[in-house]
């Protein structure tokens, strides 16, 4: 079950960012788990909210990034899509 | 020792025993048999600042464990400044009380998640396993009041041979109380489990009856529960790598404040431990002989040396290797390349086909037990 446009992601209780002064990066906790971030993840789970689909979260990139939403929405729906494997994001 | 030191990266979790104490009398706790009695407790303040060295060195990860942590009238006060300092914490829990009535201000004060015990699906199953009458009821009612307050659950059962036919009723419980993940934990033995060993020995074919059992259910529950499962070191080909090997991703604090690589490495004799009294948790971590003792891989001899799985499992578990080999820095005999691998197992065979004794229960008092 992939991300469609209108899906609005979420991070589930029990998960949150924390940006981690010592290790120079930014983690995803999660019960047991610990995700070290790559920059563009970091931008991505940034504007998941509860509240922008993945339309809107697309569309801010590109805005962010002057790119074409079509460049970016495949890599934002795959890093998605993994981290809902993780049970890290849902909809 | 002329093996190469990596840099010595930060621990990601602190397993903070806050107490002994407990309501409840698991044959396999994992507390030491020499329980640590209250008077010799770290009082808040203590505590509180081992959680700030703890945010300082790296820690991500703080399980507010015991006994029962709860037994502590401080864990509120203790949970929020873990929260303050960034810590993520998981309180690891009977449910019995005082917990119950606890929760509401743990979940005011920040807590991140919950982590239940439970001992079997069936009631007076779970009640004689626990040594306390109506002691499931209550982790019902605390389940339930966990995730009406909106904290994720996470149930954990340790399985052995007086509740292993309860694997699959223990994972539909877990879908009936909307816990997001399941430990299906078979038991370790140290601790008061290796002296109730051969009480709670499964049988293999049993053992292999459970396996599946999870692996189905992980199918059929893909997106509802996640089901972590431990099997049992006994019957496996290859130990597991320890607390992600030694000292290399977790401490320990006991109730009196001495810091240890694992719950258990107060029963190797010749450890020294230092105590967050005379040194800082960074301290430690880097340089304490406990953790020294056994991290990387410089300590090894054959056939772990020339191993290529030596930095997969690191060896195994030392308190195991000495438990069943004699020898901390033995090859973990849950390995079939330890030469006391097929002693062991014949030992497990034979203790899980003899007829069940009765349990050594968990006390302050060890005469008292049986
Ligand atoms: S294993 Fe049982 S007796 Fe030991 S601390 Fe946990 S709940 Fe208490
Ligand atoms: S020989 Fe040592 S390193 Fe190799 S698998 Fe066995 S325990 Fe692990």
């Amino acid at each position: 079950m992939t991300f469609a446009d209108t899906d609005v992601p979420h991070l589930p209780a029990g998960v949150r960012l924390k940006s981690d002064a010592v290790r120079g990066t930014v983690m995803l906790l999660a019960p047991e788990r610990a995700f070290t971030l790559n920059p563009v993840a970091v931008k991505v789970l940034g504007l998941v909210d509860g509240e922008r689909s993945v339309g809107a979260i697309v569309a801010a990139l590109a805005q962010e990034f002057n790119a074409p939403p079509e460049a970016i929405a495949a890599d934002v729906i795959e890093l998605l899509d993994e981290l809902a494997r993780k049970r890290v994001v849902e909809r | 020792m002329s093996a190469e030191r990596p840099p010595l990266a930060p621990p990601i979790g602190l397993l903070a025993e806050l107490t002994h104490r407990c309501p409840l009398r698991c044959p396999y706790c994992s507390n030491p048999v020499e329980l640590e009695r209250r008077h010799g407790e770290l009082d808040t303040a203590s505590w509180q600042r081992v959680f700030d060295q703890a945010a300082q060195l790296g820690v991500l990860h703080v399980h507010l464990s015991g006994g029962e942590p709860t037994a502590r009238a401080d864990i509120a006060p203790l949970t929020g400044h873990c929260a303050r300092a960034g810590l993520y914490t998981n309180l690891i829990t009977s449910g019995v009380a005082p917990a119950g009535r606890r929760l509401p201000a743990l979940a005011d004060a920040g807590l991140d998640h919950v982590q239940l015990s439970l001992q079997a699906a069936d009631a007076a199953c779970a009640d004689r396993i626990a040594g306390r009458a109506g002691a499931h009821a209550e982790k019902l009612a605390f389940a339930a009041a966990v995730t009406q307050l909106g904290l994720p659950l996470t149930l954990n059962a340790v399985i052995h041979r007086g509740n292993i036919g309860e694997v699959e009723a223990l994972i539909a419980l877990a879908v009936e109380l909307g816990a997001r993940r399941l430990e299906i934990a078979h038991a370790q033995y140290y601790g008061w489990a290796l002296a109730n060993r051969a009480a709670l020995m499964p049988r293999r074919e049993d053992v292999s009856r459970s396996v599946a059992a999870v692996e189905a259910a992980r199918r059929r529950l893909a997106g509802t529960l996640v089901i972590d499962l431990v099997v049992p070191d006994y019957f496996a080909r290859h130990p597991k790598a320890c607390m992600g090997g030694w000292g290399r991703r977790l401490l320990n604090v006991t109730p009196s404040g001495e810091v240890m690589p694992c719950h258990a490495a107060a029963t190797i004799p010749e450890l020294t431990f230092w105590s967050v009294h005379d040194h800082s948790l960074g301290d430690i971590w880097r340089r304490s002989p406990a953790f020294e003792a056994f991290r990387g891989t410089g300590w090894m001899r054959e056939p772990c040396r020339s191993c290529d799985r030596r930095e997969q499992d690191w060896g195994g578990c030392r308190c195991q290797a000495l438990a069943l080999a004699g020898d901390a820095a033995a090859t973990d005999p849950a390995c079939v390349k330890s030469h006391d691998h097929d002693r062991v197992a014949a030992l497990a065979l034979a203790e899980a086909s003899a007829q069940m004794p009765p349990y050594h229960y968990r006390s302050f008092d060890r005469r008292s037990g049986a």
